[in-house]
């Protein structure tokens, strides 16, 4: 009988205890995978902008003069397409999440260190060695 | 004659979790006539197709709907694939399935759970989300999200599963299907669910066909539709065979969902024992240039994307017809008859998204 079923239901419910996690005792479940945010390791970046042009949501911006590496963490959707695309491993994702926040803040700012030159124009039959003497002095 | 009146239900409704309108014009407690408007949260995601890449847009795509956000992606990808001519590898078809289906499966119980709600079955409504959660930590713990998956890309798939997580999930299953057997044996045999639900919003094979039903709402009323019949991603190899019921009411519509969930369970199943080896994507190249109606089939029902390119990296046209849309001309149809009190009942019945409906 199908009401049987139910009040099986409801006694397994009631002495088997809560389903859920008791929150702030118990940590909430935790995966490796989690895409929580994106950091950054600024000794490793070498601006090449892969990152902020892989951006669906334009929240990575990198300014070569001023030496930055911005994230506007509001716009930013954790899709982790800048970090399967980065070539130097900088930018990893890690699974925590960020707190909360009531307003709006301005991008987190990093300092990076090198700086990756222009390429030279109108020199097409020099430009492959000049790239090999950038690499060097890196 | 009694006097006719018009109640608003919706925007914001306890039952609704998205805001649709409906204006119903009542006799006494009757409905007589419901004049739906939609409209409320237009995003303006198809123009968004022309700022982004194509391959960025997957993102975009994904986030259509927070319940069948995979499917979405899936469909976007296909489209964009057909139109390059990309072959996709075996193993990010089947990688692809599984992910469909689970999503499927969170998509049916958390309705399962709404709908129950919405009847007053408290009770059944925290057990259907109960077993919804344990869908959710799998789609984490193999894709990195909870709802936004984020892993179908155009040309593959962007994560592989692993063997060992695969035989796990596999173990899974078999107690996870008692449970969810378990659960919607209350749906099916209850009798105070039946004698809320049976003759409740009928809506005829014939009608529900003229009207462009799509999903569970056309296979509630007899008419065998369902796009994973062709074969798409893996489901071709896997044979599949569309969950029918002929009533036509909402208890017929509540028990198509219910025999999915057996269904989709019984994919996953033989999707992790034949899954095949190999590469999980193939590298894209080019620019899309052409036209396709990419079509798959969401928990809700059908959903088409049409994509143009013209061969530069932004599409030049993206429009997307959602299931619910479908489904609203049949709801106005099965309202008329219906008590006030019934209303959200019915309402439901269709499943409604309004997200994916005004993207």
């Amino acid at each position: 009988m199908s009401i049987f079923q139910m009040t099986k239901t409801v006694i397994r419910n009631l002495t088997g205890g809560p389903a859920t996690r008791q929150y702030p005792a118990v940590p909430a479940r935790r995966c490796p995978l989690t895409r929580g945010h994106v950091t950054i390791d600024p000794s490793t970046c070498r601006s090449c902008g892969l990152c902020s042009r892989r951006c669906p949501c334009e929240a990575i911006r990198i300014d070569k003069e001023e030496k930055v590496w911005e994230i506007d963490r509001m716009r930013c959707i954790a899709c982790g397409d800048c970090v399967e695309g980065c070539p130097f491993g900088s930018l990893t994702m890690e699974p925590e999440y960020l707190p909360p926040v009531v307003e709006q803040c301005a991008a987190e700012r990093h300092i990076i260190t090198y700086v990756k030159p222009e390429k030279p124009e109108k020199k097409p039959a020099e430009e492959s060695t000049q790239e090999e003497g950038a690499g060097e002095s890196a | 004659m009694p006097e006719r009146i018009i109640v608003p239900f919706g925007p914001q409704h306890p039952v609704l979790p998205e805001p649709i309108h409906v204006d119903l014009v009542l006799e006494d407690e009757k409905v007589v006539e419901a004049i739906p408007s939609i409209g409320y949260i237009h995003r303006g995601l198809e123009q968004l197709v022309q700022k982004r890449e194509y391959t960025e847009y997957v993102y975009v795509a994904e986030r259509i709907c927070g319940i069948c956000s995979f499917i979405h992606a899936l469909c976007y990808s296909q489209g964009v694939e057909h139109i390059m001519g990309i072959e996709v590898p075996d193993r990010a078809r089947y990688l692809r399935t599984i992910w469909s289906e689970c999503s499927r499966l969170h998509s049916h119980l958390l309705w399962l759970g709404l709908f129950a709600d919405s009847m007053g079955f408290e009770n059944l409504f925290m057990r259907s989300w109960q077993l919804r959660e344990s869908v959710l930590d799998v789609l984490e713990d193999t894709t990195g999200g909870r709802v936004i998956q984020g892993t179908c890309k155009v040309g593959g798939v962007r994560r592989d599963i692993g063997q060992e997580k695969l035989d796990e999930m596999h173990r899974e299953l078999d107690p996870f299907e008692q449970k969810c057997r378990d659960l919607g044996d209350v749906f099916l045999n209850d009798e105070t669910v039946k004698y809320r639900l049976q003759g409740l919003g009928v809506i005829t094979k014939d009608e529900a066909y003229a009207l462009g039903a799509t999903g569970p709402t056309a296979r509630g009323s007899g008419v065998a539709m369902d796009h994973r019949e062709t074969g798409y991603a893996a489901y071709g190899d896997l044979g599949f065979k569309p969950v029918v019921e002929t009533a036509g009411d909402c208890y017929a519509r509540c028990a198509v969902r219910v025999k999915e969930v057996y269904a989709s369970i019984d994919i996953i199943r033989r999707a992790i024992e034949e899954m095949p080896e190999g590469p999980i994507d193939v590298k894209v190249k080019g620019t899309p240039d052409g036209e396709y109606f990419s079509r798959a089939e969401q928990p809700r029902g059908e959903v088409v994307h049409y994509l143009r390119g013209d061969g530069s990296k932004h599409l030049a046209r993206a429009r997307i017809r959602t299931p619910t849309l479908a489904n609203i001309p049949p709801l106005v149809k099965m309202l008329p008859g219906a008590q006030l009190a019934d209303v959200p009942v019915v309402v439901l019945s269709i499943d409604p998204c309004i997200s994916c409906t005004e993207r």
